[in-house]
């Protein structure tokens, strides 16, 4: 192997790193390995820095940067042309007075009500594939499929399928009787029609989740709980939820990021916002006021108020699971 | 992966199977179904997918649909800008991010936690609150309705990829780090021949769930590509969809989207044991 670095190589009988030499006897040549030592750590923060250089740049150009950028523009008039007009606090202001705002911020928190769905039917689901039951793998495989599948795609198939008419939803509820409306232009429809896709579309990675983490419960827990004398439900209420109870928590706070950002599947399904703007989000409207109406200024404002969200549940993620957070050793 | 049932008589457990059997079968039937009729709607012809009762198995497969798309459409273009898109970004931005991550488990660098941290910061900020600062960033130097936007931000590296792979290095001892040193090798040689072939499947499994957000990413694409020819297959299929409603034309909305779809499709369907063990892992990590 040969030595890439213009450092000079360390004598052969200099000590190693991490090996402090004998004090006393020998004062001249301890001083000599400390040196040597210091000259090969000089070598090794330049490589190291070199390695971290990437990701640090492109955290400042293209992270940092951004958002200082998008802290000052909110608090001015700006068409994105033309340099940007300090207005103060206005763009705030008026964001208080704006019903679209409020309309998108309601939505935007409406189709959460997918959140708490899609967790019970995954873990029941969870529950149901932790047994031996055949297909098992096939059966985990399908109901993955939607997950990696591309999000246009699956909303441009499923608005298809909520057509009124011809679609596959009032196809299959035309069997059972039922004249279903047409989903995606009924103010009453459009939400939970969303959510439906939505739930579909994440059940197979929570459920992922909750089969690993069932899972890894001890056997010996369930065991000893039937000696006991425990039902399969005393299983369920004191063995396997509290258990789960860390997945639920960072799939909660992870769909509550990703749900606050929701905008493919409006942007795709309902391209004018919905009856009514019934089905436009906080993101589908920010890119309305900036890409088509050209208000930078004020579209940034809601970026800013969309991001303190983000912010706020991320940290209290961090406060309530101090066993989930990152340690650094 | 499956254990035995806490005690109970094998009869009831086989009738609870049983039950639970047919009841995942039919969610199974729920989770493909849409899936199913897309690639059936794309077989139609544009009478059966208007007919009542419904067509559900067209009865003379238009496998044409799938052959006139790419001369109706900007299928290919599209094709070749998601490759170059999610190639470039993965490969390159994987390289930057394993380097970053063996310098962060491995190496002596000052306030090297605190760059860790100060770099997990950049995940609590998400992309609507930056996009508009970027956009106006990029279309300065005229790079609006180019492919670069979408490249050069991500070439910089993954901060989820550094976390894992650093997470991935701590189990391996520093003394093997350090024997290498004094035997002569420089850090890109401890690198390549001792380090990678040790984080290779980490790397790997990051790798595919990378190129698979990217591969079907929309929001950023849909900001930049104003062009045909510079779109990428999310856009392309997005916009058919806009187009060809109005003249019904679903079987070849129906075709572009299931091609779309199909190449993360394949590879999922190839490493699917490695893309849901990473992924359970993941979350096991919280």
């Amino acid at each position: 192997m040969s030595r890439t670095t213009a450092e000079p190589t360390p004598v052969p009988t200099a000590p190693a790193a991490g090996i402090v030499p004998p004090d006393g006897d020998d004062r001249g040549s301890a001083l000599h390995a400390r040196q040597a030592m210091r000259r090969l750590h000089r070598t090794e923060h330049r490589w190291a820095a070199a390695f971290v250089a990437a990701p640090v740049i492109g955290f400042l150009v293209f992270t940092l940067y951004p958002l200082g950028y998008a802290l000052y523009a909110s608090l001015t008039r700006w068409n994105g042309l033309t340099a940007p007009q300090f207005i103060g606090l206005d763009n705030y202001a008026a964001l208080l007075g704006d019903e679209y705002f409020r309309k998108t911020l309601w939505n935007t928190a409406f189709y959460m009500i997918g959140i708490p769905i899609g967790l019970v039917l995954a873990l029941l689901l969870a529950i149901a594939l932790n047994r031996k039951i055949p297909g098992q793998t096939a059966f985990r495989t399908i109901y993955y499929v939607p997950v990696i599948s591309s999000l246009a795609a699956i909303a441009i198939v499923w608005q298809f399928a909520y057509n009124g008419d011809f679609g596959l939803v009032n196809q299959v509820l035309s069997w059972f009787g039922i004249d279903g409306p047409d989903w995606l232009q009924n103010t009453a429809t459009v939400k939970p029609a969303i959510i439906l896709m939505a739930v579909w579309k994440g059940l197979g990675y929570s459920m992922l989740l909750y089969l690993a983490a069932i899972q890894s419960v001890p056997r010996s827990l369930y065991e000893a709980a039937s000696l006991d004398g425990a039902n399969g439900y005393h299983r369920f209420r004191w063995i396997t939820l509290p258990m789960v109870r860390p997945v639920t928590f960072f799939l909660v706070v992870t769909n509550v990021i990703a749900g606050s950002q929701i905008f493919t599947e409006i942007n795709i399904m309902t391209p004018t916002g919905g009856p009514e703007f019934s089905s436009a989000s906080i993101v589908y409207y920010i890119v309305r006021k900036a890409f088509k109406y050209q208000q930078m200024g004020y579209a940034t404002a809601m970026a800013v108020v969309l991001g303190l969200i983000v912010l706020v549940v991320t940290l209290i993620q961090f406060r309530l699971n101090r066993r989930n957070s990152f340690s650094i050793d | 992966m499956s254990r035995k049932t806490p005690m109970g008589t094998t009869a009831q457990n086989r009738v609870v199977n049983t039950i639970l059997f047919v009841v995942l079968a039919l969610g199974a039937v729920v989770m493909i179904a849409p899936l199913l009729w897309m690639a059936t709607t794309a077989l139609k012809t544009k009478a059966e997918v208007f007919a009542l009762p419904p067509v559900w198995i067209p009865d003379a497969p238009q496998w044409d649909t799938f052959v006139r798309m790419w001369t109706e459409a900007p299928i290919l273009s599209g094709f070749k800008n998601s490759i170059i898109v999610a190639g470039t970004v993965t490969i390159v931005g994987s390289i930057t991010s394993s380097l970053a991550a063996f310098a962060l488990a491995k190496m002596r660098l000052p306030f090297k936690n605190a760059i860790f941290l100060g770099l997990l910061t950049g995940l609590m900020i998400p992309f609507p609150t930056l996009m508009i600062p970027q956009f106006v960033m990029f279309s300065k130097i005229g790079w609006v309705d180019t492919l670069l936007p979408l490249i050069v931000p991500l070439l910089f590296g993954n901060i989820v990829m550094i976390f894992f792979l650093r997470q991935y290095l701590s189990s391996v001892p520093d003394s093997m780090v350090e024997a290498a040193k004094i035997d002569g090798a420089s850090y890109l040689q401890v690198f390549r021949k001792m380090i990678f072939p040790l984080i290779r499947p980490a790397i790997a499994a990051q790798f595919i769930l990378w190129f698979m957000t990217i591969w079907n990413d929309y929001l950023a694409p849909i900001l930049y590509l104003n062009t045909e020819s510079k779109q990428t297959l999310q856009v392309v299929i997005a916009n058919l969809n806009v187009e060809y409603a109005t003249q019904r034309d679903y079987p070849l909305i129906m075709a572009a989207s299931f091609v779309a779809l199909l190449p993360i499709l394949v590879v999922f369907l190839i490493f699917q044991r490695q893309i849901i063990e990473s992924v359970a892992l993941t979350g096991a990590k919280g």
